[in-house]
């Protein structure tokens, strides 16, 4: 990075920028400012003193980019910001949530006035997967992993090349410090017990002591900065199709479909769509019959689709039917997806009731006396049936989902959600008979002076469940990256790196201790180690600044 | 008595332990630290608190066998989960620092919430499929623990405020601790409104006609704010005869509008009686009282509770919360408000730290942002339940 470098007295050749020595801590002087610590009696121990790009160069663009991104403050400042944004977006739906028929450009204005015209036309109904929202989280991201390599890369190596031996003003101007004229041999050795009963690593030289320990807690913040890199990078993975399958399909009973998103690979056959709703009249439910009494509608209790999945065999010729081997059998219930081969099949809708299967009829003659019954099946939609006693009814029209335009019925999708059929009842060879037509369950007849009646006994109708269909070859880094931050967090946040160092000069002893935080603690540790021996009580030179 | 009176008694009576409690811990103030420890009030407070945690624990035991799942399923349940919480975290702090007139703000603070609880229907209520799920135990559970763990840093915080704002002079700080000051009274303005006029079964209900037909409307406190074109039904009652601004939607926006009002109301009335009582600002009559509290001990609570805190909320609010989304919806993150609020939550406590162990913000900085994260925590609780709504909004 740096050609220029700065030879310390002690021999230690630093980086350009360096503020403290990193073999002796010397405070080198000229740099003291990058800091921010020129006069103080403290020495700022930030880093350690340590050569920090962004403190050291500031020339061309890309030094001041870096510096930029460096910034805690800018980066607190981008926190901020998406904060803040984030917030304003909730203040009305997003788009996908906003659950009207109307455009976004209509609803907004329409619903919520002014504010949320303002709100539509700020683009801020569309927030999260805005190009600004997504740049701002990205500057983050940047800042993240510059933040990380101008700190962890020279901090890393001042702790590498610390000495045990250092420079008198390095040990003087810690905060927490003490001194003593003299010191006997069997004090240092009872310091030198507590400080290893409380796991410091010690190293002497020529009677100097260095005491350090959880030096591994310094990398908590970089370590927990990767597991979030990781988490952004997955996100920035995710919005490649490649990535993830997401779709949605509608599967009757009793209909077997192919599973959309899986190149035709897979079918589901819906063999049941069962659902249950809290009632109070129940044993089990009655605990909740106040809340029950009370609630708007019926609170559902279970949705569950008895489902079998298949897996097409051999190649597919296009215009044949394939061949399907059975691979999986299961119920998929809310929070309990089925997952077969990387998918997963949620339950997430369902049309209740929402089509007619059966309906049954039954055809009466003169004085009431039944003549035929049959059963019109909407899958099948015969063009004709033939009844037990030889009569034949035969199928003139039929509308799946029956509506009334300027040119007569018609039907507005082929399924049947609403039939209409219009039936002729004809006796053997007949070519002409009473003619009636079904419509909203009912029956009303075409022909004036009809000897038949004809009714609906029975209806039957079928619900279809709504399943989506995911694969994401995301998920496992966001689960590494999350787990990676977590323990990042944990390292940074519950250990603290401490040093402790004894420095004998030629007429006393000098202490000099630093913790990256929690001087509470170190203050109580200190005060446990060096009670009993010669040396003064600690003294915080924070506290006299 | 079934399992459900047996669970709304000990409710009843850990609150009034709880009350007794503050009283304990009140006689406290303004004595040294080394009394404070040695007195009996302290140790009978905390015994109480101890008392009344055990009677609240036993109540949400007996309401979980009531249910057949987890009491933490609706707007009440959770309430009372977070106080719970609320009240461990400080009995915690409190055997960690000995540092018990932390009490005299946590204990309050658990009051009020489970009055405001309260508020809420509090009979058992069954779950929807959604949440039928072992990650309802593992994801609210962590969540409300971690709330009340950063909550704890508010109760620091605003100890904290309490004794180092200058007091002498009016200024900005001096405003806003007063801004909180009158905030809480007027939660307390509002469960106390809502239980008188409750146990007086007060309901005036309004007509509000929607497509050619009545949509009812029933107030439980009187109507100082109408619905929008709605007509009042139960004509004896009071009414001021306002309408809610038309950009208040949906049928119940005016009754939330018109009980804000009253509560906002009542709270500057009970406000301003205070300080006619006291002639002083609320702020500068506490921290007389409080006199002899050492900051540093209290800005370390602040950081350890936040320290704590965050990783929890973290695994709680954000990935057990992503995982069981993932499970129930097939979409580990689909910018739900709520979901939305705890990454504003998330980020709000991680800029803390950056600002608190970076940059050196601490004392008074701390704890005006602690004083922040509870807004955000709060606002997410209510105002993203009661207001906005989305999947989260079960109660």
């Amino acid at each position: 990075m740096s050609v220029n470098t700065i030879k310390c007295e002690c021999g230690h050749i630093n980086h350009e920028g360096t503020v403290l020595c990193e073999a002796c801590g010397k405070p080198i002087k000229g740099n003291q400012h990058l800091d921010g610590n020129d006069d103080q009696r403290v020495l700022e121990m930030r880093y350690d003193g340590s050569a920090r790009r962004s403190k050291t160069y500031k020339r061309t663009f890309i030094d001041k980019t870096w510096a930029f991104f460096s910034s805690v403050k800018v980066g607190v400042w981008l926190i901020v910001i998406t904060l803040i944004f984030s917030a304003l977006g909730t203040i009305y739906p997003q788009e996908p949530f906003k659950n009207s028929p109307l455009p976004a450009s209509q609803f907004y204005e329409t619903e919520y006035g002014l504010t949320g015209k303002i709100f539509y036309q700020l683009g801020f109904h569309n927030m999260y997967d805005s190009w600004w929202y997504i740049i701002l989280v990205a500057m983050i991201g940047i800042s993240l992993v510059i933040c990380s390599l101008d700190r962890y890369i020279p901090l890393r190596r001042a702790l590498k090349n610390q000495k045990i031996k250092r420079h008198p003003t390095f040990v003087k101007r810690q905060r927490v410090v003490s001194s003593t004229d003299k010191l006997s041999d069997e004090n240092y050795q009872t310091i030198k017990e507590r400080l290893k009963k409380k796991r410091y690593k010690i190293k002497e030289e020529d009677g100097h002591l260095f005491a350090e320990k959880n030096r591994f807690s310094r990398w908590g913040p970089y370590v927990n900065h990767i597991g979030l890199i990781v988490i952004l990078t997955a996100a920035i993975l995710r919005m490649f199709d490649v990535m993830h399958v997401d779709d949605y399909v509608w599967v009757r009973e009793g209909e077997t479909r192919v599973i959309p998103g899986t190149n035709q690979e897979y079918y589901i056959k819906n063999e049941n769509f069962s659902y249950d709703f809290f009632d109070a009249e129940e044993d089990e439910d009655i605990r909740f019959r106040e809340a029950l009494k009370n609630a708007n509608g019926p609170i559902p209790k279970d949705f569950q689709t008895d489902a079998i999945i298949y897996k097409v065999k051999g190649e597919t010729v296009i215009g044949e039917e394939p061949e399907l081997e059975e691979i999986k059998r299961g119920q998929i219930r809310v929070n309990h997806p089925i997952q077969f081969d990387g998918y997963s099949l949620y339950q997430a809708g369902n049309q209740m009731d929402s089509e007619y299967d059966q309906i049954s009829f039954k055809i009466n003659g003169e004085n009431d006396q039944e003549l035929g019954k049959f059963t019109f099946d909407t899958d099948e939609a015969p063009y004709q049936i033939e009844l037990d006693n030889g009569m034949i009814v035969r199928v003139d029209d039929y509308y799946p989902q029956l509506e009334f335009t300027d040119k007569g019925p018609s039907s507005f999708s082929k399924f049947p959600r609403n039939p209409g059929i219009i039936f002729s009842v004809l006796n053997e060879g007949e070519e002409e008979g009473d003619r009636f037509f079904y419509l909203g369950e009912d029956i009303i007849s075409l022909s004036d002076e009809s000897t038949l009646t004809m009714s609906v006994t029975d209806i039957e109708k079928r619900s279809a469940s709504g399943l989506t269909v995911k694969k994401d070859y995301s998920l496992p880094f966001f689960l590494i990256g999350a787990i990676i931050f977590m323990i990042g967090v944990v390292q940074g946040l519950y250990w603290y790196h401490r040093r402790i160092w004894i420095h004998p000069t030629e007429n006393e002893y000098l202490v000099g201790s630093h913790t990256n935080k929690n001087w509470f603690g170190m203050k109580k540790e200190l005060d446990e180690i060096f009670e009993g021996t010669e040396f003064n009580e600690f003294k915080d030179q924070s506290e006299l600044k | 008595m079934d399992f459900y009176e047996i669970s709304s008694s000990l409710l009843s009576i850990s609150f009034f332990i709880y009350l007794i409690a503050v009283v304990f811990f009140g006689a406290i103030l303004g004595k040294k630290r080394d009394e404070r420890q040695k007195s009996k009030l302290t140790t009978i407070g905390i015994i109480l608190t101890i008392i009344g945690f055990i009677a609240q624990v036993a109540s949400f035991i007996f309401r979980w066998m009531e249910a057949g799942h987890i009491p933490v399923s609706n707007m009440f349940e959770f309430i009372y989960f977070f106080s719970m919480c609320l009240i461990f975290a400080f009995l915690l702090i409190h055997f960690i620092y000995r540092y018990s007139i932390m009490g005299i703000v946590a204990l309050p603070i658990a009051i009020v919430l489970i009055g405001y609880g309260s508020v809420f229907p509090t009979e058992v209520t069954p779950l929807v499929d959604s949440l039928q799920s072992n990650w309802l135990y593992i994801h609210v559970t962590t969540v409300a623990l971690a709330q009340a763990i950063l909550s704890i840093s508010f109760v620091a915080g605003l100890l904290y405020l309490i004794v180092k704002v200058n007091q002498e002079v009016r200024s900005k700080e001096t405003s806003y601790l007063e801004l909180i000051m009158y905030f809480v009274v007027s939660v307390i303005a509002f469960v106390v409104l809502s239980f008188s006029f409750g146990a007086a079964d007060y309901e005036a209900v309004f007509n509000l006609p929607e497509n050619g037909d009545y949509n009812e409307i029933s107030y439980t406190l009187p109507a100082l704010i109408g619905p929008t074109d709605s007509e009042l039904a139960t004509t004896d009652h009071f009414y001021t005869g306002i309408e809610a601004p038309s950009f208040l939607n949906g049928a119940e926006a005016a009754r939330k509008f018109n009980s804000l009002i009253w509560s906002l109301l009542t709270g500057l009335v009970l406000y301003g009686l205070l300080r006619l009582l006291t002639r002083k600002r609320i702020g500068a009559y506490l921290q007389n009282k409080f006199g002899k509290v050492n900051p540093d001990v209290v800005d370390d609570i602040l950081y350890r509770a936040i320290a704590i805190g965050f990783p929890l909320f973290t695994l709680g609010g954000l990935i057990f919360a992503a995982i069981w989304a993932q499970e129930a919806w097939g979409r580990f993150w689909g910018w739900d408000p709520k979901e939305v609020w705890a990454l504003i939550t998330w980020l709000f406590y991680a800029a803390f730290l950056h600002l608190r162990l970076a940059r050196g913000w601490h004392g008074k900085k701390s704890a005006w942002l602690a004083v922040i994260g509870f807004a955000i925590i709060m606002f997410n609780l209510i105002v993203v339940n009661l207001v906005i709504s989305g999947l989260h909004s079960y109660a």
